[in-house]
């Protein structure tokens, strides 16, 4: 017989989704144990960019004291490519290089493990290295468990938190997740590259440890997506995000993507003489408010990638917030269930109450329709080019011709990317309203 | 303006060899991923090939499927552009192993 271990809480995945949930429960109090499949917290996980630091301020004050920040992000720009044009909206600003900050980069080992601590000091109960491969049901349906590799031994509670990323197999199992939904999903790779600081900070001109973030449209061929690239302590992170069905279609490699990406003539000199440290891929969920899974059911909250909480809105790009503000809410849902004594999906239906009154829902319910505009065929492989093409039509000077007015220069630059003057005031009207 | 043809630099002569061996990978004994091959023998579009970012899946002479699960992001990509029911059994590796990310 295995071994059954009883708690008031099941906390799945000890990302930042996870670890705050266990964090919320164990400061009320409850016995709740932080099942982390991989050997340390973090193990698993990569991540696009910038952790925005706002969510935290209310979990853990003067949390800037302490977390393991790479750098704190002062610039941050937005990038469109062709294969030899680049027009950049660069914005930096001394506010978010001191206390309290907007947004850092880190390294998701060393965030997610610094999370997680807070919760096994609050008295959360960790075990790392452990699978859990399945939900423990009663006999009426509802969760009361999940059952793990570790020599079979399950894990009982009157409520599981799912925090087991993109992928989760609980929510999946408990029929609130499609099975795959290529779709909803794009495909991130990543490469870290070690460079030395002061050639950071020359390159991107900043010191210390203000970082910048770029984020980068029209660099990814005919596979819709972006791409990236931003500054830790010592090295560099560059990468691209490719929607998957489009990406499989395509044949086209992903780390070419990124080779491509890294030798573009805006990008190069950035990284000259830089050496790979490492690899790595990653899901994202991508498709927004209108694809997220129900968020609970008799005895499961899901948070986190799990529940597709990233917000991927072409100019705001956000997902680690998303997971600690989520998780911390499905704590506390969690214990106000166990402590009124029903953990049914109606007991814990205070969860998505609580999510759609702050940021956690109710950014992703404003921008819902931004997913579908930000990888259009329009955004992703005409209006790179076409604005690189008015940059260059605008600037270029061509004495002794007289200077074209802009609308001419518009015109002309739309012209040549297949694109009406109507299409492009109904795109912008579109922009306008998702973002406005 | 149309893509432009693929740039190559000095510096972007990163074999993809040379890539993946600078991942840390855990290798357990169990398979965590396997591969149906008489189901990939019908399959037209074999998406798994180019998708895949550690390229674990190799199209074999008899039109199957070649896979290797030891150096495997555990990502998803592959059964999420799977269009063929049955053709991948996918979980995760056991507790403790697989892919450890040091700079994710």
């Amino acid at each position: 017989m295995a071994e059954i271990l009883e708690f008031d809480a099941v906390v799945v995945g000890a990302g930042p989704a996870g670890a705050s949930a266990a964090l919320a429960l164990a400061r009320a109090g409850r016995s709740v144990v932080l099942v982390e499949r991989g050997p340390f917290p973090g193990s698993k996980n990569v991540y696009g960019g910038v952790v925005y630091g706002r969510v935290l301020d209310d979990i853990i004050p003067g949390w800037w004291e302490e977390v393991p920040v790479e750098r704190w992000v002062v610039r941050r720009s937005t990038m469109m490519m062709t294969g030899t044009q680049s027009l950049s909206i660069d914005y930096r600003t001394d506010a978010w290089g001191s206390a309290p900050y907007n947004g850092m980069t880190t390294l998701r080992c060393h965030f997610d493990a610094w999370l997680a601590g807070k919760a096994t000091e609050a008295g959360a109960r960790l075990v790392t290295s452990t699978v859990a491969t399945g939900l423990v049901c009663d006999g009426t349906g509802q969760v009361v468990g999940v059952r793990t590799d570790r020599d079979g031994a399950e894990l009982h509670a009157p409520v599981v938190i799912a925090c087991d990323g993109v992928n989760s197999f609980l929510a999946k199992e408990a029929g609130l997740l499609a099975r795959a939904e290529a779709s909803h999903h794009t495909l991130g790779v990543k490469e870290v590259l070690d460079l030395p600081p002061g050639a950071i900070n020359e390159r991107f001109a900043v010191q210390d440890h203000e970082g910048v973030d770029i984020e980068i449209l029209g660099c990814t061929r005919d596979v819709p997506g972006g791409g990236f690239l931003y500054t830790n302590a010592t090295s560099v992170s560059i990468g691209v995000v490719l929607s998957l069905p489009e990406l499989a279609a395509s044949g086209t490699r992903p780390e070419e993507l990124v080779a491509d990406l890294k030798s573009h003539p805006a990008i190069a000199p950035l990284l000259r003489g830089s050496t790979l440290r490492e690899y790595a891929a990653h899901l994202i969920p991508e498709g927004g408010y209108d694809t997220m899974p129900a968020l609970s059911a008799d005895g499961l909250l899901v948070a986190g990638d799990a529940g597709a909480m990233t917000l991927a809105a072409g100019i705001w790009l956000e997902g680690v917030n998303f997971a600690i503000g989520s998780g911390y809410a499905a704590g506390q849902a969690a214990d106000r269930a166990v402590a009124a004594g029903d953990c049914s999906a109606a007991g814990l239906a205070s969860y998505r109450a609580d999510l759609e009154g702050q940021f956690v829902l109710a950014d992703h319910k404003r921008l819902r329709k931004a997913p579908s505009l930000v990888l259009s065929d329009r955004v992703q492989q005409r209006y790179p080019g076409l604005l690189c093409d008015l940059a260059e039509g605008m600037f270029t000077v061509t004495n002794p011709t007289p200077k074209a007015g802009g609308f001419k220069v518009t015109r002309a630059a739309a012209a040549r990317h297949g694109v009406s003057l109507r299409q492009l005031a109904g795109d912008t009207l579109r922009g306008l309203r998702i973002f406005g | 303006m149309s893509p432009d043809a693929p740039r190559r630099s000095p510096w972007d002569g990163i074999s993809f060899e040379e890539r993946m061996a600078t991942v840390d990978f855990r290798i357990g004994s169990r398979a965590h991923i396997t591969v149906d091959a008489d189901v990939c023998r019908s399959c037209t579009t074999k998406a798994c090939v180019s998708a895949c970012p550690a390229n674990l899946f190799a199209p074999t002479a008899d039109g199957g499927i070649l896979f290797n699960y030891e150096e495997c992001f555990e990502c998803g990509t592959c059964y999420m552009v799977c269009n063929a029911e049955g053709a991948l059994t996918w979980t995760y590796p056991d507790g403790g192993h697989g892919v450890v990310f040091h700079h994710g």
